[in-house]
């Protein structure tokens, strides 16, 4: 196991808004300009930290979309009666200015060292750390092959669109759509299920490396099938959020 | 100075009379998120044991039966996640860990509790006495569900909720503290909500 030593802990910097994309009608991509930033690993989490005009506070982790050695981005999804994501994805502009501090968490990560196959699987906006775990891929040169499944509701909510239709050789990106389905798609329909799992996934004798991103649900039923079709659960790794109603 | 932005306001604000009872930097949710690293485990009952060890010896062990035939204490208690929500009342049912270490003679000043799925969490072992600590299996009147960590998760609500091991299996003795699974990979060692211990260093 890797530890990384942080004396003095993990500080918070000031960042400056680079850009701001939008994704989908809900969801942005903030890069940032941050100068202290020390650099991250594919799958890491930041802190963002706003602070209003009367001095009040709010901090949130995000996934980081971008890859190791590019300039740190974040990708944001509005949710109903948030507090932070409205204000990151409507009010945000560049120039602007907030505090981050990270990386945090150093267990859902990859390297190319850890091998593959890759087998990702996304719901929702669960694809924006495997999203820097592909782009670290590319970046690297590494030939690790990689499986991605991602569930999004429908074809516009599907984040990164363009990027993942160019994805390199040795790289299979499948999508399923749990609501709606425009004319003409010859994708996969419906919630992700074991049956899904096992006709894009690898089977299980390839002993994918396989990392699920997404809603508890999502994740619960993602983690319980690919272990149900033989995964080893220690090459299992997961990532949740909650309906936390909150950020 | 920290920046300013513009626009942006307080909107999630603490229950009227409770924000004394949110720590630092965590908001308050009604929903009950989860956090794991890896698939939920399902071990089945009649396999289930809850042991305690030390220096790779048992020195007692339950069965699920015995284990739901020691006394159990209601408890409600606010809880605090280090991803910064903290949820408020939530009540609980199970054995007092002073309940399971007074059934073994122990002096060992540190504790690494043990889980299915191979997680692990590190605690100093007065942090689990005092009526400070429960091995629970009840949420809410109801038995606890796998996702949540049932059959049996440790509760020690006083620190961030990662040390309140999901699908714990017992208590490893030690005379030298051992980081667990989430305190290797960066998070702190301790992790009091209150100082906001939340990663290495902080």
């Amino acid at each position: 196991m890797e530890r990384t030593a942080l004396r003095g802990g993990l500080k918070w910097q000031t960042a400056t808004v680079a850009s701001v994309t939008k994704e989908t009608a809900a969801v942005v991509t903030i890069e940032l300009d941050a100068p202290d930033w020390p650099g991250h690993r594919a799958g890491q989490h930041l802190e963002v930290r706003l602070t209003a005009e009367d001095g009040y506070q709010a901090e949130r982790q995000y996934s980081i979309a971008s890859a190791p050695g590019e300039p740190v981005a974040i990708t944001v999804e509005r949710l109903e009666n948030g507090e932070v994501s409205p204000y990151l994805t409507e009010e945000l502009r560049a120039g602007d200015d907030l505090e981050i501090r990270g990386p945090i968490a150093e267990y859902f990560v990859w390297e190319p060292a850890d091998g593959g196959p890759l087998m990702l699987v996304a719901g929702g906006s669960g694809v924006v750390p495997l999203r820097s775990i592909l782009r670290h891929r590319l970046r690297t040169g590494s030939d690790v092959p990689a499986r991605l499944l991602y569930s999004a509701r429908t074809w516009p909510d599907v984040i990164y669109r363009d990027e993942l239709d160019k994805q390199p050789e040795g790289v299979e990106v499948s999508y399923t759509l749990t609501r709606g389905r425009p004319p003409g798609w010859t994708g996969h329909a419906g919630r992700i299920n074991q049956a899904l799992l096992e006709l894009v996934g690898w089977p299980a004798e390839a002993n994918a490396l396989t990392y699920i991103c997404g809603p508890t649900s999502f994740v619960e039923t993602a983690a319980a099938a690919l272990v149900g079709l033989g995964y080893p659960p220690e090459r299992v790794k997961t990532e949740r959020f909650g309906a936390t109603g909150g950020h | 100075m920290p920046p300013v932005s513009r626009g942006f306001r307080h909107l999630h604000r603490a229950p009227a009379g409770q924000e004394d009872r949110v720590p630092p930097g965590q908001y308050v949710t009604d929903g009950f998120p989860v956090l794991s690293a890896g698939p939920t485990p399902h071990t089945p009952l009649e396999q289930w044991t809850f042991s305690i060890t030390q220096g790779g010896q048992t020195k007692k062990s339950w069965t699920w039966q015995e284990f739901r035939a020691l006394p159990a204490e209601n408890v409600t208690t606010d809880i605090h996640c280090v991803t910064r929500w903290s949820k408020l009342d939530t009540m609980w049912q199970g054995v007092s860990v002073d309940t399971l270490l007074d059934q073994v003679e122990h002096d060992a000043p540190y504790v690494l509790a043990f889980c299915d799925g191979g997680y692990t969490t590190n605690l100093p072992i007065e942090d689990l006495m005092g009526g400070q600590a429960w091995v629970a299996y009840y949420y809410d009147g109801q038995p606890l569900e796998s996702e949540h960590g049932g059959p049996a998760r440790l509760l020690v609500p006083h620190l961030y909720f990662w040390k309140s091991a999901k699908w714990v299996r017992g208590l490893e003795l030690r005379d030298h503290d051992e980081p667990g699974f989430w305190e290797t990979y960066g998070y702190h060692n301790y992790g009091d909500p209150w100082k906001e211990q939340r990663y290495a260093g902080d």
